[in-house]
């Protein structure tokens, strides 16, 4: 593949992330650019193509979400597109703008994730009904969280992980989030309050998932020579990678997601990261569950199958230790509006290399790092690696 | 970090705010329904259901046998041919115990969703539910077999099995 | 002979709450209180937004000036509706009309009660203050202006 431009990440901004905002979905996308073009001194008018991303149109009660959301997104009279791959949006978004500069088409765009999903009653999670099979399936009364529980009961029979090691995750993603000013659901729980807390469905309980949630994010980028007159400090997307399997999830391996295998593996190649164990000096791994951090640090190949809730129980993966993950707060702790959640997490990369994290800055000064969402049908993994 | 970044915007809403009217808002509530059609594969699947019989298909290519069946194979992304009358019993993949119906509302005696995969077939788990068992008793591997409803109210539904439960093991 | 189960009926069991949000606010709580069209203005762009919005689509700015608008504008578009949202007839036809108002850019798109040539003036119909909720219905339809 030629690649014609590298692309940096030159600015970035978002919205608090809440169960219910009192503005709309363009009011939201509007708040998350302003706030990205500030940061990086640019005005609308050096913007040379809009990228946004939005899941289920659903979930804001909006058809043709993309085109409702233009004005908003900053795209009025620009080259504009949307992408839609599920939950993997967020990520994916930023590596469909990527395309825009690094093909040479553009020197810059601006790439908008945003998600309203408090329009939709009687819960945001009835929107998900259809996903399910309409004859093979809904006929049996699915509920969203089963996929989860039966991949979560999978994954530990199959390497039989104890639940603590996994709840260990949501306590350390709901206190890493009480450093981050967008927090949702940032708190203070215990491993006991995870394990005691309602059962949905069987492993999954009530602390395990992260909530419904409103909110925007926004991200500036330029190609090479544009980012050096913006910005001192540019954040590299040194590698980007995505790779779905079968759309029938019943027939995967539940216990590994090789399909974010194979996006890590496409953008540790282009990035030339050899050794993701040694190289990666911190992740944020898509977290809508807590054992699903764990899945997507075995998928990205941070560590060996099965190893990650070990490493978690020690530590390892806490802010301070060795290989932070989600130092964020993830979605389990800032929230979980989609589309916006993934694209959180390239804003952490981004504050996280320039060490403009305030108070969840990572010691050390960081170099690399990668981000990761999934989506779709449970089923695509959308990898990005970054420099600073 | 940016001084933009330490008070973020955006105006969170509680539920109250809606019941005291101190936001406005509009509701909406679409009356769309939908048919949808069974296709090829699956119309004859649910009509092999309504004769209480299971039937895949099988590649003659990589000789792979899926349940439900397809009329194409994803992994040759060849057409598929060849019908097979399958055996109604099985393993489980994987299980849960749900506390919660469809809608979110609690549930007081759960459900058991499963991923069961029929015997002779390859990576071609479906989604059912396990009756006529104590969740503690089940674990991955657990051999099952179908309960059918009975033939008269048998309408070619994937609930024409009702639930399967656990099995002695047959070879 | 074809006995087989070819389709299955469904629904999508889902309902919305749409927040009017920042700038609908200002709005819809104009008409209801005031009877009044408010637009937000751009001054660097020399727009002034109506419905308004918390930004101008041109430059991207913070707009926090609201301007009035008359109640009184020009028909842009027009036609009369045979047929409900469903495609079921209407016992009595209805009138709809793209409206524009003097020096807003924008406008808005609501029943009439006359029939209507593009280049009419027309007016906003208000209900009673007690009856309104602050929802675009508050407008009970435009009239025009002989």
């Amino acid at each position: 593949m030629q690649i014609k431009k590298r692309v940096a990440v030159v600015g970035a901004g978002m919205t608090k992330f809440m169960r219910r905002a009192q503005e709309t979905g363009k009011e939201l996308a509007f708040e998350a650019v302003r706030q990205a073009l500030d940061s990086c001194n640019m005005r609308i008018e050096d913007i040379q193509s809009v990228a946004l991303g939005s899941a289920p149109d659903a979930f804001d009660g909006v058809h043709m979400k993309g085109e409702y959301l233009l004005d908003g997104a900053g795209a009025w009279g620009k080259p504009y597109s949307r992408s839609f791959v599920g939950g993997g949006t967020g990520v994916f978004s930023l590596i469909h703008g990527w395309w825009h500069v690094a093909s040479g088409l553009f020197d810059t765009c601006l790439v908008v994730a945003e998600e309203k999903m408090s329009s939709c009653l009687p819960h945001p999670q009835t929107a998900f009904l259809t996903i399910f099979d309409n004859m093979i399936e809904r006929p049996l009364g699915p509920n969203l969280i089963w996929i989860f529980a039966l991949e979560m009961q999978r994954y530990m029979q199959t390497y039989k992980i104890p639940k603590e090691q996994i709840a260990q995750v949501a306590v350390k993603n709901k206190r890493n989030a009480l450093d981050h000013p967008s927090a949702q659901i940032a708190q203070k729980v215990t491993l006991q309050d995870v394990l005691n807390s309602e059962v949905m469905a069987y492993p999954v309980q009530r602390l395990d998932i992260s909530p419904v949630s409103d909110g925007a994010c926004a991200i500036v980028l330029a190609s090479e020579d544009v980012a050096r007159k913006i910005t001192d400090s540019p954040v590299w997307i040194d590698g980007v990678g995505w790779n779905l399997d079968t759309t029938y999830w019943t027939n995967r391996d539940l216990y590994f997601p090789r399909y974010v295998a194979n996006a890590a593996r496409m953008a540790y190649a282009m990035a030339g990261v050899r050794n993701p164990r040694k190289e990666i000096d911190f992740a944020e791994p898509y977290d809508p569950f807590d054992y699903k951090e764990l899945h997507h640090m075995e998928g990205l190949l941070l560590c060996r199958k099965g190893e990650a809730p070990k490493l978690t129980a020690e530590g390892v993966t806490e802010r301070d230790g060795n290989l932070p993950v989600c130092p964020s707060g993830g979605l389990l702790g800032v929230g979980n509006p989609i589309a916006a959640a993934g694209l959180m997490k390239i804003c952490e990369l981004f504050w996280q290399l320039r060490g403009e994290a305030g108070k969840r800055q990572i010691p050390g000064d960081p170099r690399t790092a990668v981000a990761q969402a999934w989506g779709d049908l449970m089923q695509i993994g959308t990898v990005v690696v970054m420099r600073g | 970090m940016s001084k933009h970044l330490q008070k973020p915007p955006g105006v969170p809403l509680r539920e109250e705010d809606f019941e005291a009217q101190r936001v406005l808002s509009v509701m909406y509530r679409p009356k769309m329904r939908y048919s949808w059609a069974t296709g090829v594969a699956i119309g004859r699947f649910l009509k092999g259901l309504r004769a209480g019989k299971i039937i895949g298909t099988q590649c003659a290519h990589c000789r792979r046998i899926v349940v439900p069946p397809r009329v194409f194979c994803e992994w040759c992304f060849r057409p598929v041919n060849d019908w097979v009358d399958l055996p109604d019993t099985g393993i489980i993949n994987t299980f849960s115990v749900s506390y919660i119906s469809t809608d979110t509302t609690k549930l007081k005696t759960p459900i058991i969703p499963a991923v069961i995969e029929i015997d002779g077939t390859t990576h071609a788990g479906f989604l059912h539910v396990i009756g006529e068992a104590k969740p503690e008793t089940l674990k991955i591997g657990t051999r099952v077999k179908a309960v059918w409803a009975e033939s008269t109210k048998r309408r070619g539904s994937i609930t024409d099995i009702r639930y399967f439960k656990p099995a002695e093991w047959k070879p | 002979m074809t006995t087989e189960p070819i389709r299955v009926e469904g629904d999508f069991p889902v309902y919305f709450r749409y927040t009017v949000g920042v700038a609908g606010e200002k709005f819809f709580r104009e008409i209801m209180e005031n009877g009044r069209l408010m637009a937000s203005r751009c001054s660097s762009c020399n727009l002034n937004y109506l419905p308004p919005r918390i930004y101008c689509e041109r430059c991207m700015s913070r707009l926090e000036e609201y301007v009035p608008v008359e109640n009184e504008g020009t028909v842009e578009a027009f036609t009369i509706t045979h047929q409900d949202a469903e495609g079921n007839p209407l016992q009595e036809p209805v009138g709809v009309a793209l409206v524009r108002f003097p020096g807003a850019y924008g406008g808005l798109v609501h029943r009439t009660i006359d029939v209507l040539a593009i280049g009419d003036r027309v007016r906003a119909v208000f209900k009673d203050k007690k009856e309104r909720t602050g929802s675009i219905l508050d407008i009970k339809f435009f009239e025009k202006i002989s």
